[in-house]
């Protein structure tokens, strides 16, 4: 193959050239122009000077702003622990499906992406809702319970809606809702890859199925779990529809207060600064955990 | 900012993609339209909120005029304003709200208005005529105008809840408030509960609101983003903080529903025609103005968007249903202690803005 490309240089840069230039104009450049503002103030309503102050950097370290970055990343960690818990049954049962049945229950994990996410909250919001369906089927349930308990002479309390939107909890729900195909899919790539003997091998020589799973299973899957935390971890970090439609007063995440600096509070460079300060915080999550990695290979190899 | 039917955070979503079209098409592959007598080409860009014309209105005005109006809509004033700040894109009028005229006065985006070309302003209710926003009315003339009061559900409130108190600073409908999560409304009201004006709130009243609403905030239900109205029809929350013309458009669909302007006063809000500068057909916009100042045309857009209108002569052609409905036009001992906010100054709305995230934080 290198043989091929060294032959190629034409054909490869003239494939090479549009994503490249794509990328430089359309992602790095408007990035940097976001990094420099990190760095200026507002000289009026309508311009920006760039002066290389850190003012805005001091400003978000201050304990009200890293309190909500804290807060987002502790949402993020639960919707992922959820996305985990759920999903890693879900990719074992389509990985041991039959050849038959696994191309339509990966269809279902996919089904989600063909509706827009900002309709899919909407849908949510229309379940979880005081008069939503499950407060509706709630309610139904319990006015038939009422009629018997009241035939016996026991007439129930009046049924009170279950407050399940503008809260922390629905935030949580309505990520790992939307999160959870980013987990199961790379849990079912990595799964699916596995040596099914091994397995066997495990069983047979005398391990129960717990212990397979255990000390078998998971660590072969662990780069599908690595790569699932990962896209499900730092997506909803930085979530901002989720909690915007589905969260109360406290559930205000950093995305959000990002949002806020560039529209209503017309701080561009604040915002900025907010924005990298996430970045920063990512690329170093990601730099330990290829660290970790390379250590790992290291000591197999 | 608000508009019953263009719900604030679904148009934020799709905002950037849907503006982006509108943007494409502004003087894209329109073949040239003939020159007018004017020496301009017969036709205006207009950018406006979504839902804001009556049925006819753009037809009456090129069968008036013969110029084409071409409108592109925006969700919010911010969206307004960033797509002029970088310089005018072909817009000819644009419809900002009062703190926006002050905004793009003070940026000077916005061309001065002759008064010759619009003799139609003399149809403006007196109030209308020399607001504090624009002394003189030399770069806007009024659309609507609009307030901020309490929406709520009769069959669930004991009485009229005729006070600030009731969403801000009582635990009497715990769990069932609704707030607007706009920082300037929530600490300008704050002020004007406490007995202030909504202008030159001193800081460490801000505090004290800040402190009043933390208190509030385990009675609150949400901070909606102009949402209110639909909350309150679906029974998510049965009092709210809203727009008068948003809760009169719900009040169609739910005869238990009803607003009150607290006694303490609100936040009057204005609409208004303005041309940007940098726009190519600077008479053809004055035309345009002239023209939905006139009363008919003015009536038309009311009997459609049924938002109060500042129109003198508009308003006497309204039936009685509009023009009696004191949701729509409050009584005058209500409107007395109402008053216009200003935009004063970055550093205080940056500060408005960080207090609002200490409440949500909190």
């Amino acid at each position: 193959m290198d043989e091929l490309w060294s032959k190629a240089k034409g054909v490869f840069a003239a494939v090479a050239i549009p994503p490249v230039f794509w990328l430089l104009v359309f992602f790095l450049a408007p990035l940097a122009i976001i990094w420099a503002y990190s760095f200026g103030e507002n000289k009026n309503l309508v311009e920006i000077t760039i002066n290389g102050t850190f003012s805005n950097y001091a400003h978000a370290m201050t304990p009200l702003y890293l309190g909500i970055i804290l807060k987002s990343f502790w949402f993020a960690l639960l919707t992922t622990i959820a996305c985990l818990i759920i999903g890693f049954p879900v990719a074992i049962a389509i990985t041991f499906a039959s050849e038959k049945t696994k191309p339509w229950l990966l269809l279902l994990i996919m089904l989600p992406f063909w509706t827009n996410l900002l309709i899919r909250t909407y849908a949510l919001m229309a379940v979880l809702r005081n008069e939503g369906f499950i407060n509706q089927g709630l309610g139904l349930l319990w006015h038939g319970l009422n009629a018997i308990t009241s035939a016996a002479g026991h007439p129930l309390p009046t049924f009170e809606p279950l407050q399940l939107l503008h809260n922390n909890f629905a935030v949580v729900f309505g990520l790992v809702y939307v999160q959870l195909p980013f987990m199961v899919l790379p849990l079912y790539a990595a799964l699916d890859r596995l040596d099914r003997s091994l397995l066997e091998a495990s069983l047979d020589l005398g391990a129960g199925n717990l212990t397979t799973f255990a000390r078998v299973v998971t660590p072969l899957a662990m780069p599908g779990i690595i790569s699932g935390v990962i896209v499900t971890l730092i997506p909803s970090i930085g979530a901002y529809l989720t909690p915007d439609l589905l969260g109360g007063p406290q559930s205000m995440m950093i995305a959000n207060i990002i949002e806020r600096q560039f529209k209503t509070a017309d701080d561009w460079p604040f915002g900025s600064a907010l924005s990298f300060l996430l970045m920063y915080m990512t690329f170093l999550a990601i730099a330990v955990q290829a660290i970790v990695a390379r250590n790992r290979k290291a000591a197999q190899g | 900012m608000r508009r019953g039917r263009s719900r604030r955070s679904l148009l934020a979503g799709l905002g950037a993609a849907a503006a982006g079209l509108s943007f494409a098409s502004l003087d894209g592959c329109t073949p040239h339209a003939p020159i007018g007598r004017n020496g301009e080409e017969a036709k205006l860009n207009l950018y406006n909120w979504d839902t804001y014309t009556g049925k006819t209105t753009l037809a009456d005005f090129k069968s008036a005029t013969g110029i084409q109006v071409k409108m592109s809509l925006f969700a919010t004033n911010d969206e307004l304003f960033s797509k002029l700040k970088a310089g005018n894109p072909g817009f000819d009028v644009i419809v900002p709200s009062n703190e926006y005229v002050t905004r793009m006065r003070i940026s000077d985006m916005l061309m001065p208005l002759d008064h010759s070309k619009i003799p139609n302003r003399v149809n403006l209710l007196p109030q209308f005529q020399n607001p504090g926003f624009d002394p003189g009315r030399k770069y806007s003339m009024p659309y609507t105008w609009l307030l901020l009061g309490i929406g709520y559900r009769k069959s669930k409130i004991d009485g009229v809840p005729n006070s600030w108190k009731w969403v801000m600073d009582s635990d009497r409908y715990k769990g069932r408030i609704g707030l607007f999560s706009e920082a300037d409304d929530l600490i300008e009201l704050g002020a004007k509960y406490m007995g202030h004006s909504v202008r030159d709130i001193p800081y460490p009243m801000v505090d004290r609101i800040a402190e009043m609403y933390i208190r509030q905030k385990p009675n609150i239900k949400i901070f909606h983003n102009d949402e209110g109205q639909d909350l309150l029809l679906a029974g998510d929350i049965d009092i709210v903080m809203e727009y008068n013309g948003d809760i009169a458009q719900v009040m169609l669909e739910d005869p238990d529903l009803d607003f009150v302007v607290p006694k303490e006063g609100t936040i009057l809000n204005s609409d208004c025609l303005c041309i940007p500068k940098g726009a190519p057909r600077p008479d053809n916009a004055h035309q345009f103005i002239n023209f939905i100042l006139d009363g008919k045309n003015g009536a038309e857009i009311s009997n459609t968007i049924l938002y109060p209108t500042p129109n003198a002569a508009a308003l006497a052609l309204m039936p009685d249903a509009y023009r009696n409905n004191t949701v729509i036009f409050p009584p005058p001992d209500q409107m007395a202690k109402c008053e216009y906010a200003d935009f004063e100054g970055l550093k205080r709305a940056q500060l408005y803005d960080e207090t609002l995230t200490r409440i949500f934080a909190a």
